[in-house]
């Protein structure tokens, strides 16, 4: 391939070639910039109706009494429905990854027919005419609901003779998966290795529940047009979307187009077949009139999948010296209330992932899918691979401690080497490129390791209130999903290969059409350099189209880091069927042998003779004249490709993270932050960094802020933006980012996926950063986020800091303690203002 | 979310703004700056029957100096209150906690009054206003009178105004360069309220502490004073080891709720951190 | 129903609202300037923030019946004409934006701030959209786009190099 990377002409808009690896602007941002941008809510149709959801404000019921003939009396209110209108038509909602032959999945009514599972869960629907008079009409149902047992903590679930969250179910275990690296071939026999062991540690971590919280709230728009439907979605899947929407509903495919417009942002929340999908389908369906539902951000905290949500348990053998002998890890995994699409499979993508860098002679994984009354849980940014990585690079810290080594050099001694690449590890994945002593070496000259190093001695010494501690993380991370036949051995129900085509109009523009849906990573900017330099054409005359199964009819959409490594190599794929295409026309126009062209900077011209060439461009409109080409050939230089990688690509990267810790108080905050990453070739190091910078920050939030809470009764206490903690700009540090570059092997463009790197890495360092601030306090471990109160309550009573109260706070009144499904109560609040 | 529906009044005057509340029916809320009136609306935790909204009466709004008090009207903005030339002399106290309350936009909507009036013990301003004993002057259907601050906040989110009656002025003691202050306020996030916060002024005179005034915000359903603190801290030389010892005593008597940010335990350590922090600025020690 | 006249990106409106309607609905519904979005129920991420005589707030507090007589600027009035403002044209060159649902609301903060503060410190940038939420960029390029802006709109040129990023590749 052509790319290389030349910082020089960055801003010369007609160069024609070499347009990988430069910091193109962003061709995304001249709709977004201005507001000229088509979100789903901003669609407005003809005849439109709107939805409101009523909203289960218990999490565990049956439905004893329902009577929504007060609200269908309601002026401008079109109908409304239950779960009993929908009860024969809805289906379940599908779940895609059976991760074992003897799963149990309780099946997922899009709207409850008889029985609530979690707070937030569909109990009616409005139509109506406007969104105010559908979310008046709410008030006026009438329900009742005889309360069951609230099962929400997982470690009494799986307990004998515990509460059912379903009663037609014999345990609150979905599932038990296993992998065992001794019966897998892969390693050797891990109860033996933790017998032999010298040194054995084990720790309890827990995964708090996340809440993906993209910034768009999910909206959905249905337009039905004799027995076709169009739907235009917030979703990051329009393609999965709209096969699982005809299984569902029984909708033929081909009577479904689906239209992700501009989507703001995702991070696996949107990567779903919703239940308000379904239901705004089968309302249009059934009224023949467009609707739409646009969840406000209440009903997105409590109704919206949720991520994380494990307890792990973990155990590390080795000798003295500190080389690695075993590891033991048995999850158990909160699925929430029902399974979505992918609920069951995120704790299985991490399966493979907790030995990390590290050369583990023997590994045993066990995992447990356990029912609770909460939201389902699904795909959140890493979807797995956080979790992994979180256990091993804290369990790694507390072996060092235990031999009384350097953390870091515990991690060179059994880390896998750079010409050991590529590397099967005892999970029996290949490892494709990468130094991670390399990546580690250039972040700590990047933090200034040894000047905070000498300063965190001196405030030890001066016993300073305010504690500094540094963090490490060195991570990998499984990106590129996915090679299909892998899927298909975990029991996924679908492949993982992309789709690209690439259209050449008689003008000579380019429009590339990706399968690979983007909600704000930048894919049409990055598209277009790989285009332009394969085609040969400027970087401005290339139109990416995506989102839309009627444009771009294949695909598999955006989520595990797999755009660039899977999507954009099935665009240079096709791009070189377009130049292979265009060759022989080319051949033709020229009165010369194919084998005697070359082809360099979109022309094609006869060894030796240069300046009698014919562009790529004008070959385009011979060929829509198609008055001058070869026999046996059809006039079309267009091509299509599909890609389906052989193998995962592996990014990794050092993390390190500087942590003051005020032991009076204990609020912590980064002092410095700094990583290196390898994400193999780098098409727009700009988009890259600005990766990386989103990442950083949602595995820091993770560490510090964020945390879906329920009190006792299942409630979400968490359910508004004023106790979903997510940091503003006041609240994160400046991140110090810097690369190393080992291509990946398994894709010509090399590229290995940056979506979810920062977030993966970044969580451990910043755990691992307090503890050390904190350590020779007594302190070994404290519970995320690291609360200010969880953290005093480490230093100054033990623990890991604990549970944390359930109340909300009572900002607005203790609004978010109450239910928002249309209930008023007498905060006797006059006209304040915080 | 949309409010649910309800009528809706924009006096320009005191008087008229006193009328549309007599004439609202069962349940009237008065709109000032409306930040947090109409987010609960929003979420329908709050359904009136009229909103009677003040932003247009100009009487109300404005900062004037009447001898030694500092007169700030009810709908004078966050954003006023942080401009102004009077309170930048002599409302210092005023002035940082404002800093620290929500951010920009709010600021620029939300009022001084209306903080008040809501008495969210989480809120930043009562604190203030309690350990300045500030006056809060009401006026209602039958005329005007003159509420201290420690009988103007009752409960939580409940204060001394009776149906009726409008919050129109706040009157603050002028601090003059004799006085030392510190809003200390701890929070998770920087737009989120205060976990517990301190407002602290200290007035020395020669090497001595001859005044101390300290507020609690989020302490309990009211703000609260740090009595104990600042009795200790009457005629105390200006020391660490006064002002710590003082203010080991800052959650004395207090009983402060359990949320998810804090459980009450916690809280009273927070105060007592905050305030030897609050009280250390304020001294300039 | 009560009347309001009010003038949104230099054209005046005159429409009978209900008074529960929030400003960012009729902005929305109303005038059709989906420009402007609603990102969550309680004041906290900002995205939509506009500029009600001059000053931003957070149009999802604060009735449109409350903006009667007044002059209201969204993200879609302030380039002039197909010239972007310099804050705009900053958050694309310092790659300011992914996703972009919060950059509305970011933008307008920003040019408030700068109106504010002309030259603010990295901090000062910080504190200064505490109000808007993004999650995607983790606030750096933002910082950095709002510092080139302030320069900018200064009159003393771009702050510094967009290319930071190529020199690291």
């Amino acid at each position: 391939m052509t790319a290389v990377e030349d910082p020089t002409s960055t801003t010369a808009p007609e160069a024609p070639a070499n347009q990988v690896g430069q910091a193109r602007l962003r061709k995304e941002d001249a709709r977004l910039i201005t507001g000229a941008t088509t979100w789903t809510d901003n669609m407005v149709l003809p005849g439109m109706l709107h939805l409101s959801v009523l909203r289960s404000p218990v999490a565990h019921a049956r439905i004893s009494h329902l009577d929504v003939s007060a609200a269908q009396q309601r002026p401008n209110v079109v109908a409304v429905y239950t779960g009993q209108d929908f009860a024969e038509e809805q289906g379940s909602i599908p779940c895609a990854w059976p991760v074992t032959a003897d799963m149990v999945n309780p099946g997922h009514p899009s709207v409850a027919v008889d029985q609530v599972n979690h707070v937030g869960e569909a109990v009616a629907v409005v139509v109506a005419r406007s969104r105010s008079a559908a979310a008046d009409a709410l008030e006026a149902i009438d329900i009742d609901y005889e309360s069951l047992p609230v099962v929400l903590d997982m470690e009494e679930a799986v307990q004998e003779g515990a509460d059912l969250v379903h009663s037609h179910t014999s345990s609150n275990t979905s599932y038990h998966f296993v992998f065992d690296a001794g019966e897998a071939g892969t390693g050797a026999d891990t109860d033996q290795a933790f017998a032999d062991a010298e040194v054995t540690v084990s720790r309890r971590f827990v995964q708090q529940r996340l809440i993906p919280a993209f910034m768009e709230p999910r909206s959905v728009v249905v337009q039905p047009q004799g027995d076709n439907f169009t739907m235009w979605s917030a979703t990051q899947i329009p393609h999965v979307l709209r096969v699982m929407l005809a299984m569902v509903t029984g909708i033929p495919e081909h009577k479904l187009r689906v239209i992700a417009p501009d989507v703001g942002g995702g991070f696996g929340g949107k990567l779903q077949v919703c239940p308000e999908e379904v239901l705004a389908l089968l309302i249009a369906r059934r009224l023949g009139k467009p609707v739409k539902w646009t969840e406000t951000r209440s009903e997105s905290l409590m109704a919206a999948h949720h991520g994380r949500d494990q307890v792990q348990f973990i155990d590390v053998a080795a000798d003295r010296e500190g080389n690695l002998k075993g590891l033991r890890v048995r999850l158990l995994a909160g699925m929430g209330a029902y399974l979505r699409l992918i609920t069951p499979g995120v704790p299985a993508l991490g399966a493979f992932m907790f030995p990390g860098i590290y050369k583990f002679p023997a590994y045993r994984f066990e995992c447990d899918g356990v029912f609770t009354n909460k939201v389902p849980t699904d795909a959140y940014r890493g979807a797995g691979r956080p979790e992994a990585t979180f256990a091993i690079e804290r369990i790694m810290d507390e072996l060092a401690v235990e031999l009384g080594m350097d953390p870091l050099e515990l991690r060179r001694k059994n880390w896998i080497n750079a010409e050991e690449f590529p590397f099967t590890t005892v999970a029996g994945l290949e490892y494709d490129s990468g130094d991670y002593g390399a990546a580690t070496d250039q972040a700590l000259e990047l933090v200034g390791y040894d000047e905070l190093r000498a300063e965190q001695q001196r405030r030890r010494e001066s016993n300073d209130p305010v504690q500094l501690g540094i963090g490490f993380s060195t991570f990998t991370e499984m990106c590129g999903l996915a090679p299909s036949r892998v899927l298909g051995s975990l029991s996924y129900g679908a492949g993982g290969w992309e789709s690209a085509s690439i259209r050449m109009l008689p003008t000579g523009k380019v429009e590339v059409v990706t399968g690979s849906t983007p909600h704000g990573q930048g894919h049409e900017t990055a598209w277009s350099q790989i285009v332009a330099d394969q085609l040969g054409v400027p970087f401005e005359d290339v139109e990416v189209l995506h989102g839309d199964t009627a444009i771009s009819p294949r695909g598999m959409d955006t989520y595990g880091s797999r755009s660039l490594v899977v999507g954009g190599t099935a665009v240079v794929k096709a791009a070189e069927k377009v130049v292979a295409k265009a060759r022989r026309i080319a051949a033709h126009l020229l009165e010369a042998s194919e084998d005697d062209l070359e082809f360099t900077g979109g022309t094609f011209s006869v060894k030796g003779t240069p300046g009698t060439g014919v562009g790529i461009q004008e070959v385009a409109l011979a060929v829509f004249a198609a008055h001058n080409y070869p026999e046996g050939i059809e006039p079309s230089i267009d091509a299509e490709a599909t890609f389906d990688p052989v193998n995962f690509s592996f990014p990794h990267g050092t993390h390190i993270c500087a942590m003051e810790v005020d032991t009076d108080t204990g609020f912590v905050k980064i002092r410095k932050y700094a990583c290196v990453d390898d994400v193999g070739t780098i098409v727009n190091p700009m988009i890259v960094e600005g990766q990386m910078h989103g990442g950083l920050a949602q595995g820091i939030s993770q560490a510090l802020y964020e945390e879906a809470i329920y009190d006792a009764e299942g409630n979400l206490t968490t359910g508004t933006f004023v106790d979903y903690l997510l940091p503003s700009a006041a609240d994160l540090p400046h991140f110090d980012t810097g690369n190393t570059v080992h291509p990946a092997p398994g894709n010509p463009l090399g590229a290995k996926g940056v979506g979810e790197a920062g977030c993966i890495a970044s969580t451990p360092a910043v755990v691992n950063a307090a503890l050390d601030a904190v350590r020779h306090l007594g302190v070994t471990d404290i519970r995320m986020p690291l609360t200010p109160e969880r953290v005093w309550r480490a230093i100054h009573t033990g623990g890991d800091g604990g549970d944390r109260a359930t109340a909300g706070t009572n900002a607005y009144g203790g609004a978010s303690t109450e239910s928002t499904a249309g209930v008023s109560t007498d905060a006797s609040s006059l006209g304040g203002d915080r | 979310m949309i409010p649910a529906a309800f009528a809706y009044a924009r006096p320009t005057t005191v008087d008229e703004a006193l009328q549309a509340i007599a004439d609202g029916g069962e349940d009237v809320k008065v709109l000032a700056g409306g930040q947090s009136l109409i987010p609960v609306m929003r979420l329908r935790l709050a359904a009136p029957e009229t909103v009677v909204d003040l932003t247009r009466v100009a009487e109300l709004r404005g900062v004037r100096e009447e001898g030694d008090v500092l007169v700030v009207g009810a709908m004078t903005t966050h954003s006023d209150v942080l401009a102004d030339p009077l309170l930048a002399q002599y409302g210092q106290l005023l002035v940082q906690a404002t800093e620290t309350v929500a951010d920009r936009q709010v600021r620029h909507r939300g009022t001084f009054g209306g903080a008040l009036a809501h008495a969210d013990p989480a809120g930043d301003l009562p604190a203030v206003a309690l350990a300045l004993d500030a006056e809060f002057v009401l006026v209602g259907p039958s005329g005007r009178r003159t509420v201290p601050a420690s009988e103007f906040f009752v409960d939580y989110l409940t204060t001394a105004l009776e149906e009726g009656e409008l919050l129109v002025e706040i009157r603050l003691p002028k601090l003059g360069s004799e006085w030392g202050v510190r809003y200390e306020k701890f929070n998770r996030v920087a737009q989120a309220w205060s976990i517990v916060a301190v407002a602290a002024a200290v007035r020395r005179e020669g090497g001595r502490i001859a005044e101390a005034r300290i507020g609690l915000t989020n302490m309990g359903s009211t703000p609260l004073r740090a009595t104990a603190t600042e009795a200790a801290l009457l005629g105390a030389d200006v020391s660490l080891e006064a002002v710590t010892a003082a203010a080991a005593l800052a959650a004395d008597g207090t009983s402060p709720s359990s949320d998810l940010n804090a459980q009450a335990d916690y809280r009273q350590h927070l105060a007592r951190v905050l305030t030897r922090r609050a009280l250390s600025a304020a001294t300039g020690l | 129903m009560t009347q309001i006249n009010v003038r949104v990106d230099g054209t005046s409106y005159s429409d009978d609202v209900e008074p529960r309607t929030l400003l960012v609905h009729y902005l929305r519904e109303g005038l059709g300037k989906v420009g402007t979005v609603v990102g969550c129920d309680t004041s906290n991420c900002g995205a939509c923030t506009v500029h009600l005589d001059g000053e931003a707030v957070k149009s999802c507090t604060v009735l449109a019946v409350q903006a009667d007589g007044g002059t209201v600027t969204t993200i879609e009035g302030i380039a002039d004409g197909g010239t972007l403002h310099p804050m705009q044209k900053a958050f694309h060159e310092m790659h300011g934006l992914q996703c972009g649902f919060c950059t509305p609301g970011m933008i307008m903060a920003s040019i408030d701030l700068v109106g504010d503060n002309p030259d603010p410190s990295d901090d000062e940038v910080r504190e200064g959209i505490e109000g808007n939420l993004c999650r995607c960029t983790g606030y750096q390029n933002i910082v950095r786009a709002v510092q080139q802006a302030a320069a900018e709109m200064r009159g003393t040129g771009t702050a510094s190099a967009p290319a930071e990023a190529v020199a690291r590749a």
